[in-house]
């Protein structure tokens, strides 16, 4: 399976020049393909997948990033809802080596999160804990298979890594975003350079920091090597840090989110459930 | 951004989708949590968090320990600060003069101690800090007897897995008692203390005066306060509601390093 969409992959990125040689206007949205009824077309050797690709759909998502991505976001919402949960506990924030430092609390929230937002809904800190600390090992362990098989299947190298023509239009790419600027056609086909730059950086940075400060807040782990915690501050400066991680978090999804509606939700959702993406003409709208 | 009938409809049928699904989630998630069996399946995650613990590091590691500068201004008292119990309180009214510490249960010298017999054995003072489940955490200086040096002197039977600390503090209206238990690789390490002094001087009631245990790679709540009697069980099935401490029973974990 991870083979045949490897190759599938290869192959729907290799042939952009026959697919952009079209003019079709605006590309409907067709029944969606299954897997099952593409993959055929795309043995290799085969030139049905130019015919495919004319059509303005290709296979963008493998099937393991579409698993592992509605994983992550389902443990990332229980997290973060267990998380206000257990932040309700003890609704302050403090910086330095203990709450009770002399100094001023960072952040103070009287009544806490409202219970909508809270998993379980009730004040029920010992639940909470559960599915926190649950859906922790859900997200390492989801995000432990996606990194070791986007090495493995080259996903990191073929669609995460910058190009150096990325690097160079990272200024156009900032314009675009900001006038909400989609790129279509061929462009369409891989990610943007902040697209990928962003989700380097969550992968690589934001979700290692707050697994990392959340590792911080076990007396435990803290004696792994004592005083390690002193890196960031402190234990409750950790503690801080990982409820800032966690809404750094929740301002990435509330902006791919974003994206993913602006740029066409239904061919975004569609290609996260099924892997099939169309593509529209560049002809429709010239970027330059 | 372009927008069409059919796609408005598709947008709208997706949204209340989206919100339909989420709250049915929401409701399924609360509803789990109070059933009897969501909580077993969650407890997989205590049971790989503890295992992980105990892989990262030794048995022996040790809790960071500071310097006067970093002490709190005030050590917090958290949950009972002054039990509501007559016997408690005429002890109280004595300045424990009157207090033993028994040890009992699967020992081969049960042992009977004065706070002052305590007070002049060899002593530890560390000054840990005391992280709370419910997330706050203040820096004190504790000292007291090493757990270890007592057990000793107690000399555990082979069946003796768990070391049970038996409080005064009553919790509820039925007079349930506070009571913790540990194993034996926090029982004999070498920060696990029963504490008399916390910052240089006596231990106030407020923290768990005339005795208080210092479990320093746990949470606060296995820390217990106001200890009448240390009992060295082979198991706690039979003890409270059999989960190994209050709020054990209250469905906090019985292993609490994170």
């Amino acid at each position: 399976m991870r083979a045949a969409s490897a190759i599938l992959y290869r192959q729907s990125r290799s042939t952009p020049a026959i697919y952009c040689q079209k003019s079709l206007a605006r590309i409907t949205i067709r029944p969606m393909a299954t897997e099952a009824s593409v993959k055929p077309a795309h043995a290799p050797g085969s030139g049905a997948h130019e015919l495919r690709a004319s059509q303005g759909s290709y296979y963008r998502h493998a099937l393991p990033v579409r698993v592992l991505h509605w994983i992550n976001f389902a443990a990332l919402c229980i997290l973060l809802m267990s998380g206000l949960q257990i932040f309700n506990a003890h609704p302050v924030l403090n910086w330095g080596r203990s709450s009770y430092t002399g100094s001023a609390a960072f952040f103070e929230l009287a009544n806490g999160f409202p219970s909508w937002l809270t998993l379980p809904g009730g004040r029920w800190l010992a639940m909470g804990r559960r599915w926190h600390l649950f859906f922790a090992w859900v997200l390492v362990g989801n995000g432990l298979i996606y990194v070791i098989y986007s090495i493995a299947s080259r996903h990191l190298a073929h669609d995460l890594a910058p190009t150096r023509s990325d690097w160079r239009s990272i200024g156009r790419s900032v314009v675009d975003h900001l006038r909400l600027r989609h790129p279509r056609g061929a462009a369409a086909r891989r990610y943007n350079v902040l697209q990928k730059l962003t989700y380097l950086f969550v992968i690589f940075g934001l979700l290692p920091f707050v697994i990392l400060m959340g590792w911080a807040l076990s007396p435990r782990l803290d004696s792994v090597v004592p005083g390690w915690v002193d890196i960031v501050g402190g234990r409750q400066s950790a503690r801080t840090l990982h409820f800032i991680a966690a809404w750094a978090l929740v301002a990435f999804v509330l902006v791919h989110v974003f994206e993913v509606l602006i740029s066409g939700v239904f061919n975004n959702l569609r290609s996260m459930v099924t892997g099939r993406y169309s593509v529209e003409s560049e002809h429709a709208d010239e970027r330059r | 951004m372009r927008t069409s009938g059919a796609d408005n409809s598709r947008r709208h049928f997706l949204g209340r989708l989206l919100a339909g699904t989420a709250a049915a989630l929401l409701a399924g998630c609360d509803a789990a949590s109070r059933s009897a069996w969501l909580p077993k399946v969650l407890g997989v995650g205590e049971r790989a968090s503890r295992g992980a613990q105990r892989l990262a590091s030794s048995r022996r590691s040790l809790a960071q320990e500071f310097s006067a500068a970093d002490l709190s201004p005030q050590f917090r008292s958290n949950g009972t600060a002054n039990p509501d119990d007559p016997q408690y309180q005429a002890l109280a009214a004595n300045q424990f003069a009157d207090w033993r510490l028994r040890i009992d249960g699967l020992v081969q010298q049960p042992l009977e101690l004065s706070l002052l017999e305590l007070r002049a054995m060899a002593s530890r003072t560390q000054i840990t800090r005391h992280d709370c489940v419910e997330g706050w955490s203040a820096i004190g200086q504790w000292t007291g007897v090493p757990l270890a040096a007592l057990l000793r002197m107690a000399t555990p039977r082979p069946a003796a897995r768990f070391v049970v600390f038996h409080c005064a503090d009553p919790m509820d209206a039925a007079g349930t008692r506070y009571y913790e238990s540990i194993d034996f690789d926090d029982a004999y390490h070498p920060q696990t203390i029963l504490a008399y002094a916390l910052n240089g001087a006596l231990l106030p009631i407020a923290n768990g005066a005339p005795l208080r245990v210092r479990i320093e790679r746990q949470l606060g709540y296995k820390m217990a306060k106001y200890i009448m009697r240390i009992e060295l069980v082979s198991s706690f099935a039979k003890i409270g509601a059999g989960n190994g401490g209050y709020w054990e029973d209250q469905g906090y974990e019985w292993y609490a390093g994170i």
